[in-house]
């Protein structure tokens, strides 16, 4: 490997953000027909790193080489023309347009759809995409909207691909298929970089993994020669354990129950189809499902935030006493004890203010309790410190504003403050999207601690494996009806993807 | 490297944090260099001394001690408006409609002092003026806020056409009471009696107004930076999903600020009809609806730092007519040089928030 041309050679990148410092001379190799897995804790320098060569931002100082030749990348449009193409989190596409139309969106010439989805059509039956030109983006599911951004990259000639955590969105059957394109396009000859937290899939698609900590370059190996435990201990810098504790449930007793539970949307959809379940205090429900499945309006009817068409979600108090929750307001139902912390797509969308400082956000749920008409700025802030300290969040103060953190600090903050108020509810939503392994098993760790004190927990993940791990119930989702509920102990992850995808999980409907 | 390449000779980036000095020291550079810029535009257009024409400004302003107080009173009714904006602003809730709500708090205050002169006591006059003036603006802020919280109507155009009808509405009003007849304005109101005239502090006729202004300005800066509801006010704007999230009514916060923000102009009316003027026009709010607007943005929100914009502002306009008249200019050209000075203060935030890194040589760090 080492006599082939690297695609790319990144030479002694540095990158800083005001005093901090997000790429230290890091030096990486990216070659062709290869999969590159990139690695790192949050805020380790990854995207900042691969947008640095997609041209989102310019090095402060070192070079970058595409196939031996010195390069400058100054803008994005720079990177297309060098093959360069990234894939965000987040898809770039104009919701009314079709795949075609998206796909030759900005490009020069004259606009000829017709040539256009026969190239489409080409790249697609070289690489194993399933892709419809002619299908609208709204009408299409996450997993298809990746494929148009990946097509849509191809179609521009990119040959090094970059993709920033592809599978955070996707069912495990998704995931499959994805990763099989991906390794056509990797005996195709093109260079692949992936960025992911999680281990599983970097040791089953990778070739090659480096690693990054604290914007440092740590070292690269192939992955056949390595395995999770020792590329943890790289991130982390630290040996760490990597088994996600389950302690058996404290006195379960009904603390939620919920009942024909049935939420349309504005635009009058049926988001949650008669939905009953109980959740128990002292026990994790874990709910898993395809994302828009209807998790988010579950929490949200619970916390009192969506409209309920009809059934009845039920608080029962340690003595027994009931009270309907349907018809309270959010402030009456947080006051009884339940939390919510959702981590929606945006990070910053629900539950945070952007730009307000740690102590600020922490003041969200407890400004009320000020005197008179003043608030209390003093305990919010004493908040945020002890914070800080427990979860390890990394911010320069907590007069920062918490959009200046990285995404898994802003997470944390959430989180945090949820489990702050001592609740006897606690809904919890992707609480560990996009973070690192530290950070993650942090927060499995705080989650199972409320646990024990007789919380119960309801769990909204995204990655299967940590659902199986965790939850001791998991409540199967599928296009907002409940697909069944497992036991979290000896659930199977096929049976569990099967469910999310079709009712029960048999094989026809 | 001896690359052929072309590198790019700096870049742009974002700077963290800058210590308060810091960026007082830019802004302030940023003012001279206005100044320079001005100055060196001043004597290639108009061949005059830049330094007499900013003599001249200073004059105009500050010449006299009745200048000086005119001066007061006009900074003190710019930043009485722009107070009552801030609090919709902060909510990202763009009232455009400060300058009707403003008249329409003048008709009420004019009203009172015309019809109830002879049915009422003075106290009682002046009373009655107060209540309606802040009601009248409230109300006039309200309808849009009603229509936004309910409807999702678009409030800048709403509050903007607002103030079409309060204008026209005073036009209506200015014929109707008019006196003496036939004139079509209203002139002094109880010129004899005094009905209804705010009362005043012997030795100034100006320091009423300053001083409420003052004081309005100190517990607008204390609601929105101190207060349940300043924060609310805060939340709604940044976020509305985050709002009810934590269970804020945005329906009710949006109305209730907006009934805030018309009743501080309500105010604003008042003090121009019953304290400076004495009388009603059409133009009486002058414009100070919109100037208001920028006083507010450029001092980021901050009631106290809004002293200071609507000083500077004030200051300008008064300027520019000084030198209009002073040296036969034409008053555009006063306008020319309060463009200029804006433009670079208000530029100088991009040097605030990013920095300009070059990429090779000694790029300084800030």
């Amino acid at each position: 490997m080492d006599n082939k041309i690297a695609a790319v050679t990144m030479r002694n990148i540095t990158k800083r953000f005001g005093p901090t410092l997000a790429n230290d001379k890091v030096w990486l190799n990216i070659y062709r027909g290869e999969i590159l897995a990139l690695l790192g804790e949050n805020g380790s320098g990854k995207t900042t790193l691969m947008n640095m060569l997609s041209g989102i931002y310019f090095p402060d100082e070192g070079e970058i080489a595409i196939d031996g030749k010195p390069v400058v990348i100054r803008s994005p449009k720079d990177a297309f023309a060098l093959g360069i193409g990234m894939i965000h989190q987040h898809f770039k596409l104009v919701d009314v347009l079709t795949a075609a139309e998206n796909i030759v969106l900005g490009l020069p010439g004259k606009l000829d759809l017709k040539a256009a989805s026969k190239k489409i059509k080409e790249i697609c039956d070289t690489y194993g995409f399933e892709v419809d030109p002619d299908q609208k983006i709204y009408d299409m599911s996450v997993s298809q909207k990746q494929t148009v951004e990946i097509v849509k990259v191809l179609y521009r000639g990119a040959d090094i691909l970059i993709l920033d955590e592809p599978t955070a969105v996707l069912t495990p059957q998704e995931t499959d298929k994805l990763f099989a394109v991906l390794r056509n396009m990797r005996d195709d000859g093109k260079a692949i970089v992936i960025i992911t937290h999680k281990m599983h899939e970097v040791e089953s698609l990778s070739d090659r993994v480096a690693i990054l900590r604290h914007g440092q370059f740590i070292g690269d190996m192939p992955t056949k020669t390595t395995n999770a435990q020792e590329m943890t201990n790289m991130m982390v810098g630290h040996p760490v354990t990597l088994n996600i504790d389950r302690p058996e449930p404290v006195d379960p007793h009904p603390r939620i129950e919920v009942k024909d539970l049935t939420v349309r949307d504005i635009e009058g959809t049926v988001k949650l189809d008669h939905v009953s379940f109980t959740a128990n205090s002292g026990e994790i429900l874990g709910i898993a499902g395809i994302s828009g499945s209807g998790q988010k309006e579950l929490l949200e009817a619970i916390a009192g935030l969506q409209p309920v068409e009809s059934g009845s979600i039920e608080y029962v108090d340690d003595s027994g006493k009931r009270e309907q929750l349907i018809g309270k307001d959010p402030f009456a139902i947080q006051e009884m004890g339940v939390a919510l912390s959702f981590v929606p797509e945006d990070r910053l969308g629900m539950g945070l203010v952007a730009n307000m400082d740690l102590g600020n956000n922490m003041m969200l749920r407890s400004y009320r309790k000020g005197r008179g008409v003043f608030t209390n700025r003093k305990a919010p802030y004493k908040l945020a410190h002890q914070m800080v300290d427990f979860l390890e969040i990394s911010t320069p103060s907590v007069e920062t504003p918490v959009r200046r953190l990285s995404g898994g600090n802003v997470q944390k903050v959430l989180v945090g403050r949820e489990i702050a108020n001592a609740p006897s509810v606690l809904l919890t939503a992707y609480a560990v999207r996009g973070l690192d392994i530290n950070s993650s098993y942090l927060i499995y760790d705080t989650i199972n601690s409320q646990k024990m004190r007789g919380v119960a927990v309801i769990y909204v993940g995204e990655d299967l494996d940590v659902l199986l791990e965790l939850s001791d119930r998991i409540l199967v989702l599928c296009g907002g009806r409940v697909s069944g509920i497992v036991p979290g102990r000896g659930a199977k992850k096929r049976e569990v993807g099967m469910m999310m995808t079709k009712l029960g999980g048999e094989a026809d409907e | 490297m001896n690359n052929k390449t072309k590198t790019p000779l700096f870049h742009v980036s974002r700077r963290a944090a800058l210590p308060w000095y810091k960026t007082w020291a830019i802004r302030g550079a940023a003012l001279l260099l206005a100044l320079v810029l001005s100055g060196i535009i001043t004597s290639l257009v108009t061949g005059e001394d830049p330094f007499a024409v900013y003599g001249a400004i200073w004059k105009g302003s500050f010449g006299t001690t009745r200048k000086f107080w005119v001066l007061m009173q006009n900074i003190a009714m710019l930043l009485c408006v722009s107070l009552a904006v801030t609090p919709a602003f902060r909510m990202r809730c763009w009232n455009l409609g400060a300058e009707g709500q403003a008249l329409i708090g003048g008709l009420a205050s004019a009203a009172c002092m015309i019809t109830l002169a002879d049915k009422l006591p003075n106290w009682a006059v002046i009373l009655c003026m107060i209540v309606t003036s802040l009601l009248a603006g409230a109300i006039w802020a309200g309808i849009p806020a009603f229509f936004k919280a309910r409807f999702n109507t678009n409030e800048t155009l709403f509050t903007l056409m607002m103030n079409y009808v309060a204008t026209q509405l005073v036009a209506y009003y200015c014929v109707v009471w008019e006196s003496p007849k036939g004139s079509g304005t209203i002139g002094i109101i109880n010129p004899k009696t005094q009905i209804g005239w705010l009362p005043q502090f012997p030795s100034q006729k100006y320091l009423m107004n300053v001083v409420v202004v003052a004081v309005v300005c100190v517990l607008v800066y204390i609601y929105l930076n101190y207060s349940k509801h300043g924060y609310e006010i805060a939340v709604v704007g940044e976020s509305e999903r985050t709002a009810r999230y934590v269970g804020i009514k945005v329906e009710k916060v949006i109305i209730r600020t907006m009934l805030l923000s018309g009743a501080i102009c309500g105010l604003a009316g008042l003090l121009l009809v019953g304290s400076t003027n004495h009388t009603l026009t059409t133009t009486i709010v002058d414009g100070r609806g919109f100037t208001a607007v920028m006083v507010s943005w450029l001092a980021k929100f901050n009631p106290i730092w809004m002293i200071l914009t609507s000083f500077l502002l004030v200051i300008l306009g008064r300027g520019a007519g000084e030198i209009a008249t002073k040296f036969g200019l034409n008053r555009s050209f006063g306008d020319i040089l309060t463009g200029i000075i804006l433009f670079c203060i208000i530029g100088s935030e991009f040097f605030i928030n990013y920095e300009i890194k070059l990429t090779r040589g000694a790029g300084k760090e800030g």
